[in-house]
């Protein structure tokens, strides 16, 4: 408002405000979906933080593998109860990032492309919650939920319990995708496209239109 | 950037030729311009004709048919880490043949840009490509030449997992019984009417010692109806020369490999096998094709001696070509029908026997049960598993442990029956599935359970499981099982009532005016669901029917008609129908499904002639009529 000096956002995100006002492709096989995955301190969106984030791009029913990202990113606390889950300690501490460097590289790769992952929206509160930090609105991106599509995916019988939470492991097992490098951020990621693309297929004709929306 | 995908793609890669003659660093730089491709069942790669495409596949996962189109004919079946669509790069603008899905894959997608210098740069590597182009076998590097069913005029295929040649390869094969011949001087009419008479599609042209050429009807066709040789010539103006020959009792793939390698379609034996001698034989193409997977006993041979699930899946794919065959050759349905399910039962016991091998011995005795389709002995394509898993009751105490035994069995049987082609169960009634895994004591609390309180969800759940067939482990677990069912219905009569009026839910074939009733919505909208309109009715009321007259072991729906005529003569009309109309709708979803590489359960109406629909239409008078016997005997119109 013109009483308040307008806060001088990141360049990052102009460049997001502009891309996210021209409209996305209509047809599905030129819709680029970032399936990604985050790895965090724990479940607490306001109190944990994300410690590694992974992405990968599918555009046309592929997995493009030349064009995908991985880093970690500097805690400013370390929380050694969720270590042993991810296997990251605070020595490996490879190409990492501050959150302000990570939050520009999410965002110019997620571009005005739809979001896909397992159980889409922790990813997306914690993404949210760090944009909130640096006085950032949350993504505007559209997101889809493997979790979610997947049930879309069952038959209607008395004997398929549809409102079943499978988590990725169990997803992956049902429908035969490898399990290497779980518990990596983009091995993670990586297994949700397998995934995505394979349930993308099975959900019926009339639920297609998820993905037209 | 290196990173943990690379990685993967590159510990897939390294482990098939020629991948495992490159360096490490250069297999990581190859698994960055890699693209994953899914591809749906029936999804096409490159169609025949297509310019090539910048990049060349490796099969992931699933399983890529590789064919030649008009008539459609398949070539070689490309597995987990096989490369195709390489030559076609190398050699020419456009693809020779098509790539086609076989069943929902995933292969990897690799630039030529980035791979050729890779071979000029590694000698090795550049041999085993040269080599496979050159020698049109996928591994020229194996111990052995040792062929391939289908030989392989496109693909390089793994060498680490190399298997025993496969039995059906190495049966010699039968020429034709007697040998036709004419002399290079006899008029094209004479050799003409000579082939008429012998009703044969070919004749050696032999001189006084050794065979000089060979005439087919193809070569009748093209140059003379086409007018380009005048009808006055004689039989050396047109025969094609030199023939290929070979060796009596040469083996299938031999044969089969001379008639690709050179692309013809005849082979003359002779007796020496060189064209120095004289001729005693023709072998055709058809005489390979028929010599493949001809063999029931063989396949059954085959089966048993399979040491892993891969080599399974292989031979499920000549069972198949089998059914069609029966099917082009009129076989009665029911016939093949016992054929199928006793090559069925022999993959789905070897495969529980491979598996049990992999782990100790079970801590108690159990049986494998199939369920729906293939416990009726129904099952002619490979549909949907339903399966189950029955042990003897553990000893107390360890109840946990052995119930931990039977599920990972039964999930690593589950999983490798999907890899050879069974879908799992949408329904996940499936012996990987803790409720249809249980101990003789809980299978019987259920069925009293479904038998006392006969629910929409207790008539659905035994309806499945009534049909169920002992597959494999201990027979005696399954009897007491059945037993115990048939006193349940005999203390709980009004179960049956319930049954059969589960049986009439099934939605009616026809409307008003005797028109089809097609789906409404989904994939499958505007086809005809023969399942669940026409099949389903005459398997349901069957199952009923037989279960109150308290008969075992007959779970085939046509054998179920058959006695249910013999136990009421009054009725043996409408039941004979019955099972005729069963076998009819069985054959129709069977041809179905072939033509379309599915379940066969759908239809497109608009693709049936008259004559079928006639036919289809007389099966639901069968429907019509059971479902009306069923309404009185069990007093169902109050009900409804």
């Amino acid at each position: 408002m013109w009483w308040k000096k307008p806060k001088q956002l990141p360049e990052f995100w102009q460049r997001y405000l502009t891309l996210m006002d021209s409209p996305p492709p209509k047809s599905l096989e030129e819709k680029t979906f970032v399936v990604l995955d985050t790895e965090t301190t724990g479940f607490h969106p306001k109190k944990d933080r994300i410690i590694s984030f992974g992405a990968i791009k599918v555009r046309n029913n592929s997995i493009i593998l030349a064009d995908c990202i991985e880093f970690y990113i500097a805690q400013d606390h370390y929380d050694a109860q969720s270590a042993p889950i991810h296997g990251i300690l605070q020595s490996e501490t490879k190409n990492q990032l501050n959150e302000l460097e990570a939050l520009e590289k999410i965002i110019d790769y997620l571009a005005n492309h739809y979001i896909v992952a397992h159980h889409a929206g922790f990813d997306v509160r914690m993404i949210n919650q760090a944009l909130k930090r640096h006085g950032l609105s949350p993504l505007k991106n559209k997101v889809f939920d493997t979790g979610y599509l997947h049930r879309k995916s069952l038959i209607h019988s008395p004997l398929v319990d549809r409102d079943k939470i499978y988590s990725l492991d169990e997803l992956a097992e049902k429908y035969d995708i490898p399990k290497k490098d779980r518990h990596t951020a983009l091995g993670d990621a990586y297994i949700t496209a397998l995934l995505f693309l394979k349930i993308s297929h099975h959900i019926k004709e009339k639920d297609k239109r998820l993905l037209y929306r | 950037m290196k990173n943990s995908l690379h990685e993967r793609v590159a510990d897939f890669l390294m482990r098939y030729p020629p991948f495992d003659r490159l360096k490490r660093t250069d297999l990581i730089g190859l698994t960055q311009g890699v693209t994953v491709k899914y591809l749906e069942k029936e999804q096409l790669i490159f169609n025949q004709g297509d310019s090539t495409h910048s990049v060349f596949y490796v099969v992931y996962k699933g399983a890529v048919a590789i064919e030649q189109k008009d008539p459609t004919e398949l070539i070689d079946l490309c597995d987990e880490g096989d490369l195709f669509g390489l030559r076609p790069l190398v050699l020419g603008p456009v693809y020779q043949l098509q790539a086609r899905a076989y069943e929902e894959s995933i292969v990897y997608a690799i630039p030529i840009e980035l791979f050729m210098p890779m071979v000029h740069n590694n000698p090795p590597v550049a041999d085993f490509i040269w080599a496979s182009f050159q020698t049109n076998t996928r591994n020229p590097f194996s111990e052995s030449d040792r062929g391939q069913l289908y030989a392989a005029e496109y693909t390089i295929q793994s060498g680490n997992n190399i298997e025993e040649p496969h039995p059906l390869d190495l049966q010699p094969i039968a020429h034709r019984g007697k040998l036709v011949k004419c002399s290079p001087d006899t008029p094209i009419v004479a050799l003409a009417k000579k082939m008429r008479d012998h009703k044969v599609g070919s004749i050696v042209v032999h001189d006084k010692v050794r065979p000089v050429g060979i005439i087919t009807d193809k070569d009748l066709r093209n140059k003379i109806c086409t007018a380009e040789v005048s009808l006055e010539a004689t039989a050396a103006e047109i025969m094609v020369s030199p023939v290929y020959t070979c060796l009596e009792n040469v083996t299938v793939t031999h044969a089969q490999m001379m008639l690709v390698r050179h692309r013809i379609s005849h082979l003359c034996v002779t007796v020496d096998g060189t064209s120095q001698s004289k001729a005693v034989g023709v072998i055709s193409k058809d005489d390979v094709l028929m010599a493949i997977g001809q063999n029931p006993t063989l396949l059954i041979k085959a089966i048993m001696r399979a040491e892993n699930t891969s080599t399974l899946k292989k031979i499920r794919v000549q069972i198949t070509h089998l059914i069609q065959r029966y099917l082009d050759r009129k076989i009665p349905t029911n016939i093949i029908a016992n054929l199928i399910t006793e090559l069925n039962d022999a993959c789905i016991k070897q495969i529980i026997q491979l598996q049990l091998k992999k782990r100790s011995e079970p801590p108690v005795a159990f049986a494998w049960l199939s369920l729906g389709s293939q416990g009726r002995s129904e099952q002619l394509l490979q549909t949907d598993q339903d399966n189950a898993l029955l042990y003897q009751d553990p000893p107390d105490g360890r109840e946990d442990e052995v119930k931990e035994y039977f599920l990972s069995l039964g999930k690593s049987v589950t999983k490798n029956l999907k890899t050879i082609g069974y879908e799992y169960c949408p329904a996940e009634m499936m012996a990987s599935n803790p409720k249809w895994c249980l101990s003789a004591s809980e299978w019987k609390q259920n069925i009293q359970h479904w038998i006392q309180n006969p629910g929409r969800e207790e008539v659905l759940l035994s309806s499945i499981f009534f049909d169920y067939n002992f597959t494999y482990g201990n027979k005696t677990l399954v009897e007491s099982l059945s037993d115990e069912v048939f006193e349940q219905i005999n203390l709980h009569p009004v179960f049956l009532a319930h049954f059969a009026l589960g049986a009439l839910q099934s939605p009616p074939p026809t409307g008003f005016f005797r028109s089809f009733i097609v789906e409404q919505d989904g994939t499958n909208k505007d086809r005809f669901d023969l399942k669940r309109r026409a099949l389903m009715p005459l398997i349901d009321a069957a199952r009923v029917l037989i279960l109150s007259h308290g008969v075992k072991d007959v779970n085939n729906t046509q054998r179920r008609y058959e006695k249910l005529a013999q136990l009421e003569p009054q009725n043996e009309e409408l039941y004979m129908d019955c099972a005729t109309a069963t076998k009819d709708l069985i054959k129709f979803r069977t041809k179905q499904g072939l033509a379309q590489n599915n379940s066969g359960r759908y239809i497109e109406l608009s693709l049936l002639t008259k004559e079928e629909k006639i036919k289809l239409k007389a099966t639901f008078q069968a429907v019509k009529h059971i479902q009306e016997l069923l309404k009185l005997r069990f007093n169902l119109t109050a009900m409804m």
